[in-house]
């Protein structure tokens, strides 16, 4: 069963964002990196790129397959985890914590409402039969 | 059409296989981790369930030459008791399929082929063989796979047979814990081990023994993940990515597994000669990136900006530690220290043509 905390937001493609304030830390969820399997490989943006909601912004590798990760909320990259480049393997340890992928500055901080919470992301791992 | 299922399919299950479809068969791509899966045939023992490969037997006076005919290589320079890899050919050269064919005697002879062409080869042995028909077989057998350097170790402790007069591409006959097989010293992963071939009916009993038994060995039950990987590193040729009717043995660097001097010669001979004659125009080879990024199949390969082939298969070595791949390039581009780019995501990523197999047991 996929770990889910409580105090985070989520997104329907299995990210998970923690907003403090106008900027968000953005990573792929247990349930994600569970799916995906052993992480070989990650293409991340650099440090003042800016996406749109859902715009893909980047890339997960597994030794068999490819997967592209989409931006949960608009905004600018503004710190990216470079210890990702050594060690993709962070993901699949701590998708939570020291896996975090990106962090953005909102371009509007009242866009979140469009995340799921923590019971809604469940329900929709359960929906899909996990 | 619902998936099959192997005999082992809820052995698969309930030790947490993720369940996929492939080639028409419900199968585990992965238990725990591929990269785990993978490194334990490399330094231990693996242990896979490759049931969906299908068994076309020939039997009576005459097999061996009439199974010989469709195939590349020579069974009848084979002793009993002796596998050769082969191709079928089509008339123009390219594979119908790649195959193992075991010499029981020369009136006994098994050709063992890829789950997803085995309707295909079926029929199309049927057509082609003179003498001696094919028999579909491949409901008779489940086949289980252990490979590693500690795979010998392992089988030997629940056989009688004394497997170190099995060379490789020997087989033998006997019980392995009470089930009675084929033991093949065959694989698809660049390791020693032993392909068994057992009735189905007593899969699980075999597969539960040689998990339980060899704990003692770190043994892992491996899917379709790491089997990819394993054969990969070693640029064993899959079918319907490296190989297939379109590509010849002469392309594909198999030029060694046709024997155009045996007696009766191929189907597809004429056709190899010729190219042969003519001079092959590409070749699959290996490489490596040396920018950054995984090649998979089907991205384009460029030169001077010009599309001139495609990665058939790629990933990152988990053993080599390093992106690779293979595809077909022009004959220019095929020797080794040879650059040209892969397209990842719009990008051209830099690549070297490397000396094969990437990865070789120490």
């Amino acid at each position: 069963m996929a770990n889910v905390p409580s105090d985070l937001k989520y997104t329907k493609e299995h990210e998970w964002v923690r907003v403090s304030g106008s900027s968000a830390m953005v990573g792929v969820t247990d349930f994600a990196q569970q799916q995906l399997g052993d992480v070989v490989y990650v293409e991340l943006p650099k440090e003042g790129d800016s996406f749109g909601a859902s715009d893909e912004f980047g890339t997960l590798e597994s030794v068999k397959a490819v997967s592209e990760i989409f931006a949960p909320l608009a905004g600018k990259v503004v710190k990216v985890n470079a210890a990702l480049v050594e060690s993709p393997d962070l993901i699949n340890m701590d998708p939570y914590g020291d896996g975090w992928l990106i962090e953005i500055e909102l371009a509007d901080s009242k866009q979140t409402d469009g995340l799921l919470s923590a019971a809604q992301y469940e329900a929709l791992l359960r929906e899909g039969g996990e | 059409m619902a998936a099959r299922r192997t005999p082992l399919n809820e052995a698969h299950r309930r030790l947490g296989g993720r369940m996929v479809e492939f080639a028409g068969w419900d199968m585990p791509v992965q238990y725990s981790s591929v990269i785990a899966e993978h490194e334990a045939v490399r330094t231990a023992v693996g242990l896979f369930d490759v049931s969906h490969m299908g068994e076309i037997e020939f039997t009576g006076p005459g097999a061996l030459e009439s199974a010989n005919a469709l195939i590349t290589n020579d069974l009848s320079r084979c002793a009993d008791g002796q596998a050769v890899y082969a191709g079928l050919l089509n008339d123009e050269g390219g594979f119908v399929d790649d195959v193992v064919a075991y010499r029981f005697s020369p009136e006994r002879i098994l050709i063992v082929v890829n789950a997803a062409n085995k309707d295909k080869d079926f029929a199309w042995m049927q057509a082609r063989a003179e003498g001696v028909k094919p028999v579909d077989r491949s409901d008779d057998f489940a086949q289980i796979a252990v490979q590693g350097p500690k795979a010998a170790g392992l089988v030997q402790r629940l056989t009688p047979v004394e497997l170190s007069t099995i060379g490789t591409y020997r087989f033998s006959e006997g019980p392995v814990a009470g089930v009675p097989c084929i033991i093949s010293r065959t694989g698809y992963t660049g390791e020693d081990g032993f392909e068994l071939y057992c009735p189905p009916q007593q899969a699980e009993k075999l597969w539960d023994t040689l998990l339980q038994e060899g704990q003692a060995e770190g043994v892992k039950p491996c899917g379709l993940g790491a089997r990819d990987s394993l054969r990969t590193e070693v640029k064993y040729p899959l079918y319907g990515n490296d190989i297939d009717d379109t590509h010849t043995p002469l392309e594909a660097g198999l030029g060694w597994i046709c024997k155009f001097d045996k007696p009766g010669g191929f189907i597809g001979r004429d056709a190899l000669l010729r190219q042969k004659n003519e001079g092959v125009k590409r070749k699959l080879v290996g490489f490596e990136l040396t920018g950054s990024g995984i090649p998979r199949h089907g991205y384009p390969l460029l030169h001077e900006g010009q599309r001139v082939g495609e990665v058939t298969s790629g990933t990152m070595g988990p053993s080599v530690k390093r992106p690779i791949g293979m595809g077909y390039v022009p004959i220019a581009l095929a020797a080794e220290g040879s650059t040209f780019e892969v397209e990842i995501r719009r990008r051209a990523v830099p690549a070297v043509v490397v000396k094969t197999p990437f990865w070789k047991k120490s």
